[in-house]
């Protein structure tokens, strides 16, 4: 195939632009249509007309609740299966693949011998948690995802910031402890 | 001439000083806070500050202002260990002064008759109040270089540097760009100069619409608000006043707004007709056309504010050489040369 050449037109500087002020008035009538028409949106508003675009883009946000992509990835969730057990069976791949080693999961035997294997414990620290999401995709069993569309997760201290498996599954509200004292949970 | 002055004389010279520095100049210096905040938010398609509140009550974040105040006064004002103490005190009192002072030598009214008497509206009437106001403006540039030097460091200084040169390249442009309209006029003093627009019937900007222009472009240089905020540099944080904190810096936020606000004031007094309002004889109308007077010339000082305010939200911050070209290579020449084309028609129709 023939390399083919296309000339890219730069924008000549004419008089008009060199003198400035012709320019000056274009990025004034710009920002003056932009001020007026917001004006007009806004005082229309305020006096109960309906019909009138909102005069600013602006989410007042701890009162108007934040909004979120549809595929945003917040806060982890595990899920059942549909007789009510975890679905995870302990494979630790989400633990393996984390690059940032937020996720502790112990094993047990399971009662059903399907799967074998069952997490005793999951815990995630979300203070180290990178949101990345290779968790939900290395899980083969499709036990964890990152759509509890929940991101006010800060605490008072480190501790609080690691879920355990019964709050990740929902089975029990997530309480923040009764120690003010800030605690590292990698040296206790 | 008689040297003993009577009291009510100093009594309504003070009260016109108090109205102008206190009256006018800090409550609009004040409300410049608001309205730039304000103003920008909407322009940009935002809601813009309004979270302070006084029991709950916001009035479109009027309140910010004077949080600022109060946040300015109650923070720690801090001095370097390097810096020279008595000039580094002194440097935001010079540069905040000067601006203040210049604001008790604008025309904000002409001559009243009232209970048998003439009452001067305009608070320091001088023979040569346009080169006083000027050169009041000119020695601010004191205050920055002074806090710039007295900081002990190399990022004030640079910033002090910057400041200087700009100031002076402008400074000069100023007068030069005056030249013209003052040798139209004939005079020196701000009240015979709007008497002159309001004799003629004509305003200023229409007999010298490029001096108009050339004035505007350095006063908004000479307040070293963007886009010629080079000294300050927010976003590359070296300015003169790297080294302040607390009220003194916040005089140095007052100094800009303060500036803008005389500039305006001499660009109303002297291409906008000053305190006249077109087809209304003011200066027949007693007490009331005082008022319509002050009014006016506040209004339209109010209007370029807000002119100015938009010029500093639309355009993008110049290049330090672009600065400097700008301000002698493009307008001393050309105001010089209207400057000359004047003379020539004033000598020619006369």
């Amino acid at each position: 195939m023939a390399i083919t050449v296309r000339a890219v037109v730069r924008p000549e500087r004419t008089f008009a632009t060199q003198i400035y002020l012709v320019e000056v008035w274009k990025g004034l009538a710009l920002t003056f249509r932009h001020l007026f028409v917001n004006l007009f949106r806004h005082a229309m508003r305020a006096l109960g007309a309906t019909g009138f675009l909102p005069g600013a883009v602006t989410i007042q946000y701890p009162e108007d609740p934040a909004v979120l992509g549809k595929r945003a990835r917040t806060r982890h969730r595990l899920l059942k299966r549909d007789d009510g057990a975890p679905r995870c069976t302990a494979c630790l791949l989400c633990e393996t693949i984390c690059p940032a080693k937020c996720i502790r999961i112990t094993a047990e035997n399971a009662p059903d011998v399907q799967v074998e294997k069952r997490a005793k414990t999951f815990d995630i620290d979300l203070g180290m948690c990178v949101f990345c999401g290779y968790c939900v995709e290395a899980c083969p069993v499709d036990a964890i995802h990152m759509d509890a569309n929940e991101v006010e997760l800060s605490t008072y201290t480190r501790q609080d910031m690691i879920w355990t498996m019964p709050e990740l599954l929902g089975d029990k509200p997530k309480l923040p402890s009764q120690s003010t004292r800030a605690v590292d949970p990698l040296h206790p | 001439m008689s040297f003993a002055i009577p009291l009510n004389e100093v009594l309504f010279t003070t009260a016109k000083v108090l109205f102008a520095v206190v009256g006018v100049g800090l409550n609009i210096a004040g409300f410049l806070g608001w309205v730039e905040r304000k103003q920008s938010a909407v322009l940009q398609d935002r809601i813009g500050a309004n979270r302070a509140s006084i029991f709950g009550i916001t009035i479109l974040g009027l309140f910010h202002p004077i949080a600022d105040a109060i946040k300015m006064l109650t923070k720690e004002d801090f001095v370097p260990t390097g810096a020279t103490k008595p000039l580094h005190g002194l440097a935001p009192m010079i540069s905040l002064g000067c601006a203040m002072f210049c604001l008790a030598a604008l025309p904000y009214g002409g001559v009243i008759e009232y209970a048998g008497r003439a009452w001067d509206l305009q608070p320091i009437a001088l023979p040569m109040g346009v080169p006083l106001v000027l050169a009041t403006l000119a020695f601010g540039v004191h205050g920055i270089v002074m806090a710039g030097y007295a900081s002990g460091s190399n990022y004030g200084l640079l910033g002090a540097l910057r400041g200087a040169a700009q100031m002076i390249a402008y400074e000069v442009c100023l007068a030069s760009a005056l030249a013209g309209i003052l040798f139209v006029y004939g005079t020196l003093d701000f009240s015979e100069a709007v008497l002159w627009q309001v004799n003629h019937g004509v305003w200023g900007i229409v007999v010298q619409p490029l001096a108009f222009i050339l004035f505007l472009t350095a006063g908004a240089a000479v307040t070293k608000r963007t886009p010629f905020d080079l000294p300050e540099g927010e976003s590359e944080i070296v300015g003169y006043h790297v080294e302040y904190s607390g009220m003194k810096f916040g005089m140095f936020l007052m100094t800009d707004f303060f500036e803008s606000i005389v500039i305006c004031g001499v660009i109303t007094a002297l291409f906008l007709g000053g305190w006249s309002i077109p087809f209304l004889d003011l200066r027949s109308m007693g007490p009331l056309g005082g008022f319509l007077m002050v009014n006016a010339f506040i209004g339209k000082m109010l209007l370029l504010l807000f002119l100015l305010m938009q010029l500093r939200w639309t355009l993008p911050r110049f290049r330090f050489d672009q600065l400097l070209d700008l301000g002698w290579k493009n307008i001393l020449p050309l105001s010089l040369m209207n400057f000359l084309a004047t003379a020539w028609v004033v000598y020619i129709w006369r």
